[in-house]
Formats: C-alpha cells, structure tokens, sequence
C-alpha cells in the first residue's frame, strides 16, 4: 500500500500479511506512519495504491484514544456498537465482554467518570464486540498503569491463542513488543524496515549485551533513521 | 440510524445545562427581537412651557374659532410632558437631563397667528446624545407639522368656502360683522336678464356686456381656485398600493420572527453539535468505515435537529398563541412551515459542524452564522444602497433564515408568498447544504 497526504508520502509501498491467531507489534519512531497504516486496514482511511484483503466488517478496530461516548455508560456504550455491529444477541455480548473486562462493576457509570485505564478497556471491549477475526490496537497500552498493562495483554494473547483472533498492533514500547508479539514489523518514514521474529531483531541485542530497545535504535540508526 | 438517536437522545438528557443553555439562549433573543419589533420606542420626556395668557389660547380664522390646547393635546399623546412654569425651569429640566427637549410658546404666538405681527414661532431646546436629539427632534418636528397641517387645513377650508359664498351668493364674516353676499352667478343672472330688457342700441348696454363678461370670467377663474385652494390645503395625498412584500402587521410578524429565531439557533447549534461530537469523542473513525454509511450519519443528525428544534418552535407558537390571538385553523400549515424550516437549517448546522470539526468551534461558527442571517433577514430595501440590498437578498437565498420567517409569516399570519414556494426552497437548501457537509466529511 502506498498512501499520500498531498506531497508528503505517508507510506510507500507496505506490504505485510498476519496468520490466524498472530500478534503482530507495529513499531517504529514518531510519524513512521504507525496510525496511518492501522487506519488504513481499518478501512477510515483509502490507500492511494494497493489494497486490503480483508473488509471493514471483518476487522476490529481500537483506535489510540477511546472511541466512546462519555455521557453513555458502560454498558450503554457496549450495547450501543453491538446493535450497530447487529450482533445476534446484544445483551448477552455485553454482559459477556463486562465479564472479560472486568468491568461488571462499573457498567452503570458514565463513561466520563472512569479513570484513563477503564476507559480504554471499554474501548478494547468494544472492538472485541463483533467477536472480528482481526483486531487492530493502535497504542492499546499507552494510558494503563503495569497492571492494567498486564492483564490486558494476557487478554489479547488468550484472543490470539484461545480464539484465533490475528492481532496487529502499534507500540512505542518496544519491550512490550518482545515479550507479547509473534513478530514486528519496523516502520520509518513510511517504509518497512524489518518484518520477523523478535528474537532476529534481537541478536544484535544478545551479541552486544545491549537490551531490545537499545538494539532496536541502533537498528534505525543503521538503517540511516 | 435508530440506535444513534436513541444515543443523542441519551446524550442530550444527560446534558442538562447545555439543553437549558440551547432552548433558553434563542427563546431569550427571539423574545427581545419580538418585544423591539412590536413595540415602539418609549415616549421622549419633554418640558413644555406653555406662555400663551390662560382664556387667550383661542384665535378666529374666517369665523370659525380654532382652540390652540386641542393641538397641544395632540402633541402630548407623542412626548411623554414635563409642565414647567418658567422658561428657566425648562432650560433647568433639559440641562440636569430630566428632559430631552423644552418647548416653549411664546405668549405672543396667538396674537401672531392672527396675522397682526407675522409668522408665530415656537422654540425648541435639545439636550442628550445625538441618537436622542434625532429621535426627540424628529418626534417635534412631526407633532409641529401635524400642528402646521391642521391649521393650514383650517384656514384652507375657510377660504373655500368664502369662495363658495363669493359664487354662489350666502353670508360671508369680515371683520364688520357678516354680511350678505349677492354672489357672482347670481350677479351674473341678473346682468343677463337687464340686458335682454335693454334695446339693441341702449348706451349702457356696452359697459353692462363688460361687467357680465367679468362676472363670467371671475367664475371661470374661481373654478380654478377651488381644487387649487384644496391642492394647497392638503398638496400631497397618499394613495396606498403595496405591491410585493408583507403586509403582515408588526406585532403579528414578531411572532412568526420569534419561532424563526429559536428555530434557527436550536437546529444550528444542536445539529452542528452532535455532529461535531461524533470526532471530539473519537467515535467517528469507529463507525463509519462500516457500522453506519456518512450519509445516514448525516441524515440522523439533520433528523434529530430538526426534531428538537421544531417541536421546540411549535411548543413556542403554542404559548405564544395561547396569549395572542393566532389563527388556530392553519396549524397543519404551521408544522409545514416548521417541518421545512428545521430541515433547511438543521442541514445548514450539520454542514457547520463537518467544516467546524470540533464542538466548540461548531457552536462559535453557528452563532457567528445564525446571528448575521437574523438581522440581514430583516434589513428592508430601502434602508440600504441598492447594490449592498442585492447582495443582502443573494445571501438571503443561500441561507435557509429568511425562507424559513417567509414560510412561518406565511403560515401564521397568511402573508404572502405563502408557505409552499419558502418550503420548496428550504428543501433545496436542505439538500445543497447536506451534500456540502457529506463533502466536508472527506476531511472530518
């Protein structure tokens, strides 16, 4: 895919694909075209080349900021896209996604009066309405504390492993990158750099005793980025 | 498109204060604009200092007695009078602001009317701003010529029929008491029949031909002087013809700009809003890559303004003819009128809030947009340079306000043009408007 913003080229020539049941960590520096790229497969955005093999219907998208309503509660919120999603039982997916949310309790309040870390877990929640094959994470983790870090990628590593879900997603913490995805995909500048294992990312780390993150600067500064 | 409005509803009984703000801001401003219209300014305080000696207030034009306290009388139903008894408390009262304007007639003004010693006159003192001077000076020099015009009608019609008398013959007062006049017809008759008694060759026959000729060209010449006299009197006279425009009564027309107004501003704001929310609050990217087409987020947000705003207008036009006297039978053309106006400007919002993007950028570009289209609807042709008018109209028709009071005025007062011809154009506003904001949306 190739996308411009008049002269600027925001991405030039991606081209990636994602297994069943995969993570895949997009990272990269600021402005690598990261969000452009997860706006593009979620169907907001129209590449000016190439296309996306998958529809819009079939993709879930949780967008960097919480896509929600903050005068609606919980669980007007979660009932609100799962009628638009015209899920077959509405009732039944938002009691069920409270539950894996862990956000039974607060499913009255008003959005607006939950904390940052709530807040994106109902924005995860209600990209996981459709039960999509693939989810899109634009930077799901940037708001929540180690905790709530925590427990959401475990929940999103149980949708990959568990349910098959493909799970592309975009981080500036590289190390969470490592630890949860199946493989990355290097950005700069709207060009892919690297795509595969962590781990082949990391040898450079493991020859020089250097961490992930320490390797991964070195690799764009290789790189000429 | 069901289940975003039962959203917006939810929304909207969450946000009580913006709710109120919305319904409360525009019925205030329609009200005021309604209240300036249909009443007319405040009466001008003025001292009024009357010299003329009490029991010499009366002068006698041609035998008729002319009482100068009826025009006083007059002049008092137009300024709001403040008596004094001196010409210093009248220059006191103008000074220390209690008055805006003394006027003072001096004691000869009676006599002077009676044509001993010229011309009467009157003096005026000012005092205030100049918008006060103008409106106080304007409101005397209309009661003064009122006054003027009365008198000269007067003394018009005493001269008419002095010259009916002088033609016809009857009692005539001079200042010797009255007098029988024999009147020239009857001279002329009289003439006449002398002359058919006289032979052919009688020597006082010529100089009698010459006095009947006379009479005969006297009466010509005062045929003439009657409509001319009655030209003088009054030499201008209004024959009324409105050709285009409304005729609609002030206090009637307030109303129907009163609904227009809160209609504008509650469709404008709120459509413009909701649809602005949609990017504030991040949900946009999430629904329209295919949960809900642009198109029928559009359509819903148009929908649920027009909706609000017009059950709000119609609830308005209720309680506002629950106290007036409005025509109760042209309410199913009301809800035409406010059916088509909604749209018309519920669209225009929605077009605002896709090119705002954001709410409060929305709702600042909405009023910035709604209040100029309220006053240009209302600036009439001739207050204006042509040109600038032309211009005004342009605006007009590209902006649903002004067909929107078209069709209320028409909807409730029965002013012309009716209510179908604004209604169609509201329509084509509401289309062009939507197609602008499904454009603007590209970029939203």
């Amino acid at each position: 895919m190739t996308k411009r913003f008049g002269d600027r080229v925001a991405l030039r020539d991606v081209s990636f694909s994602v297994g069943e049941g995969e993570l895949l960590a997009v990272i990269g520096p600021n402005g690598a075209g990261k969000t452009t790229l997860l706006s593009i497969l979620a169907g907001i955005l129209r590449p000016d080349e190439g296309e996306v093999s998958r529809p819009p219907e079939e993709i879930g998208w949780v967008p960097q900021q919480p896509a929600v309503y903050s005068k609606l509660t919980v669980r007007e919120n979660l009932r609100l896209f799962a009628r638009l999603e015209k899920v077959a039982d509405p009732d039944a997916v938002v009691a069920r996604m409270l539950e894996q949310t862990g956000l039974a309790d607060r499913a009255d309040d008003e959005l607006g009066t939950l904390s940052g870390g709530n807040r994106q877990r109902v924005n995860i929640a209600v990209g996981l309405l459709a039960d999509p094959p693939v989810l899109l994470l634009d930077e799901p983790s940037s708001s929540l504390d180690p905790r709530q870090r925590e427990r959401l990628w475990e929940f999103v590593d149980g949708l990959a492993r568990e349910h098959g879900t493909s799970v592309v997603f975009t981080t500036h913490n590289v190390a969470e990158a490592e630890r949860w995805a199946d493989r990355v995909l290097v950005l700069a500048d709207g060009e892919v750099l690297f795509t595969g294992a962590p781990q082949a990312l990391h040898r450079d780390a493991e020859r020089t005793g250097v961490d992930f993150e320490t390797a991964f600067v070195r690799f764009l500064r290789a790189q000429g980025h | 498109m069901r289940w975003l409005l039962v959203k917006d509803l939810q929304i909207l009984r969450r946000s009580k204060l913006l709710v109120g703000l919305l319904v409360v801001y525009p019925i205030a401003i329609a009200l005021l604009i309604g209240i300036a219209l249909s009443r007319g300014p405040d009466k001008p305080r003025v001292a009024f200092l009357n010299q003329v000696p009490i029991g010499q207030t009366t002068t006698n034009v041609g035998g008729r007695d002319v009482d100068f306290t009826d025009y006083a009388d007059q002049f008092f139903d137009a300024i709001d009078p403040l008596r004094v008894r001196t010409r210093e408390e009248a220059v006191d009262a103008v000074e220390s602001g209690d008055a805006l304007a003394a006027l003072i007639i001096p004691p000869d003004t009676v006599e002077r009317l009676n044509g001993g010693l010229g011309q009467a006159e009157v003096e005026v003192l000012y005092n205030g701003d100049a918008l006060k001077q103008s409106f106080v000076e304007a409101t005397i020099d209309a009661e003064l010529a009122r006054a003027n015009a009365a008198l000269s009608r007067t003394i018009g019609e005493v001269a008419i029929e002095d010259l009916r008398i002088l033609t016809e013959g009857g009692e005539i007062a001079t200042p010797l008491g009255r007098q029988t006049l024999l009147g020239l017809k009857r001279a002329r008759d009289v003439l006449e029949r002398s002359l058919a008694r006289l032979p052919a060759d009688a020597p006082e026959r010529d100089g009698l031909e010459q006095v009947l000729r006379f009479a005969e060209q006297a009466l010509i010449g005062l045929d003439f002087a009657t409509p001319a006299l009655r030209a003088v009197s009054e030499p201008i006279r209004v024959r009324a013809t409105v050709l285009s425009g409304s005729r609609t009564p002030l206090d009637a027309f307030a109303v129907a700009l009163a609904v227009a107004v809160s209609l504008l501003f509650i469709a404008v704001l709120l459509a413009s809003g909701v649809l602005a929310l949609e990017r504030e609050e991040q949900a946009y990217g999430r629904l329209v890559p295919g949960l809900v087409s642009r198109a029928a987020l559009l359509a819903e947000k148009v929908v649920l303004a027009a909706a609000c705003s017009g059950l709000a207008a119609l609830a308005m036009l209720c309680g506002i003819g629950a106290f007036t006297g409005v025509d109760w039978g042209r309410l199913p053309l009301w809800l035409v009128a406010l059916a088509a106006g909604a749209l018309g400007c519920s669209a225009l919002g929605v077009a605002i809030g896709a090119l705002a993007r954001e709410v409060r950028a929305a709702s600042l570009l909405g009023l910035l947009v709604a209040l100029p289209l309220a006053f240009l609807a209302l600036v009439p042709s001739g207050a204006v340079a042509g040109g600038v008018h032309d211009a005004i109209t342009v605006v007009n028709a590209l902006f649903p306000f002004k067909p929107a009071l078209q069709a209320l005025d028409a909807a409730v007062n029965g002013a012309d043009p009716g209510v179908w011809g604004p209604a169609a154009h509201l329509l084509a506003l509401a289309t062009g408007y939507g197609i602008l904001a499904r454009v603007a949306l590209r970029r939203f």
